[in-house]
């Protein structure tokens, strides 16, 4: 491991084609690269933009489904975010909340830490461990059209996914996102109609 | 032993549950402990409470800060050793000032008879103190409604991270043979 493989999808055209007609959706970034992804794909004041706390993207991500049941939540994030945090899977399986999706962006390596090789890159299916937690969809995606079936399903909100998508180990310019935790927050909250304190 | 739920010293158990309830949380995220026994049973019974178990505290950290974004108030219930697991987690609650509630039973600081908790339970307060969370202890079961109020009140007035720590000495000392 450790090559860019040239089949594998670009990172930003993966996550411009998920957020593209969003609608109402509401998403949740984990720290590194996907926020990069996500801000880059243009700022939006329902998304949640993690900074640290690794680990914690799908745990946010299933309180706020838990929350707001009407609104599909997506979670964006890495798969060494992923794996830091891989009992959430389970405690995500126990809850399957049927708004709830994971996308990690897999390219198998700690991209922020210098391409150091990570488990997903080592031969461990996070797709296998989210399918064993019990979520309704758990699947691996190496193209363009499994990526469009994946999010032409996110709309329903008719159960629990997962996507293990294929991206290339490279490093796109970084978009960084506001990182002011406490005005995001607030300004999430705002658009879902929530006073500050 | 007697049945927690009727003795008058396990009053103190159905009052973290009642608290919590009157301060409209709706979320009880949880890894078990037998402290805490009567809140997980009781929120597991309610309709309008979501009891969420967690394999790790700090997931708790993560959980609560989403249904708060989402508009819903929630607590977290652990043993002392879990304050542990949450250190780096906290980060989030301190950068995104999210109200954070803790509910936590205390091993290894009266009548420990088991070692292996000492060296967690006794940096618990400390550690906490450390990431910015504030502290409340309760060693007499009638203290612990008042000081579990007061700490929601603070986290959800105040977008605070607040933690009652249930003592030993009122949790009772655990009996090893049985």
């Amino acid at each position: 491991m450790g090559e860019v493989m040239p089949d594998w999808l670009e990172r930003r055209a993966v996550v411009a084609a998920l957020l593209e007609e969003r609608g109402e959706m509401l998403v949740v970034t984990g720290l590194g690269s996907p926020s990069y992804d996500v801000m880059a794909a243009g700022d939006h004041p329902l998304n949640y933009y993690l900074c640290a706390a690794m680990g914690s993207a799908a745990t946010v991500g299933l309180g706020l489904a838990l929350a707001q049941p009407a609104r599909q939540v997506l979670v964006i994030t890495g798969d060494g975010e992923m794996l830091m945090g891989l009992g959430a899977l389970a405690t995500i399986g126990v809850q399957r909340p049927a708004n709830l999706a994971i996308a990690v962006l897999n390219n198998g390596h700690f991209g922020e830490t210098g391409m150091q090789a990570s488990h997903a890159g080592l031969g461990v299916h996070l797709h296998g461990v989210a399918a064993a937690c019990g979520f309704a969809t758990a699947v691996e995606i190496t193209d363009m059209a499994g990526l469009d079936g994946f999010r032409a399903g996110l709309a329903a909100r008719d159960g629990t996914k997962f996507a293990s998508i294929a991206v290339q180990a490279n490093e796109p310019q970084r978009v960084l996102p506001p990182r002011d935790g406490v005005a995001i927050k607030n300004r999430f909250r705002a658009e879902l109609g929530f006073a500050p304190i | 032993m007697a049945d927690p739920q009727t003795s008058a010293a396990g009053s103190w158990r159905q009052a973290v549950f009642d608290t919590l309830k009157a301060q409209d949380v709706r979320h009880i995220a949880y890894v078990p402990d037998a402290g805490h026994a009567v809140a997980i049973r009781m929120a597991q019974a309610d309709p309008a409470m979501r009891a969420v178990v967690l394999t790790t505290e700090e997931e708790g950290i993560g959980y609560l800060a989403g249904a708060w974004l989402g508009g819903q108030r929630g607590a977290l219930l652990l043993q002392s050793s879990g304050v542990g697991n949450c250190i780096n987690t906290l980060a989030l609650a301190a950068c995104g000032r999210f109200p954070l509630l803790m509910v936590v039973t205390m091993r290894g600081d009266w009548a420990e008879f088991n070692p292996w908790q000492n060296p967690m339970g006794q940096a618990t307060e400390p550690a906490l103190n450390l990431m910015g969370v504030r502290t409340w202890r309760a060693d007499r079961a009638e203290d612990v409604a008042p000081l579990l109020h007061g700490a929601a009140s603070m986290a959800f007035n105040g977008d605070t991270a607040c933690a009652v720590l249930l003592g030993q000495r009122l949790i009772g000392e655990k009996q090893w043979v049985k």
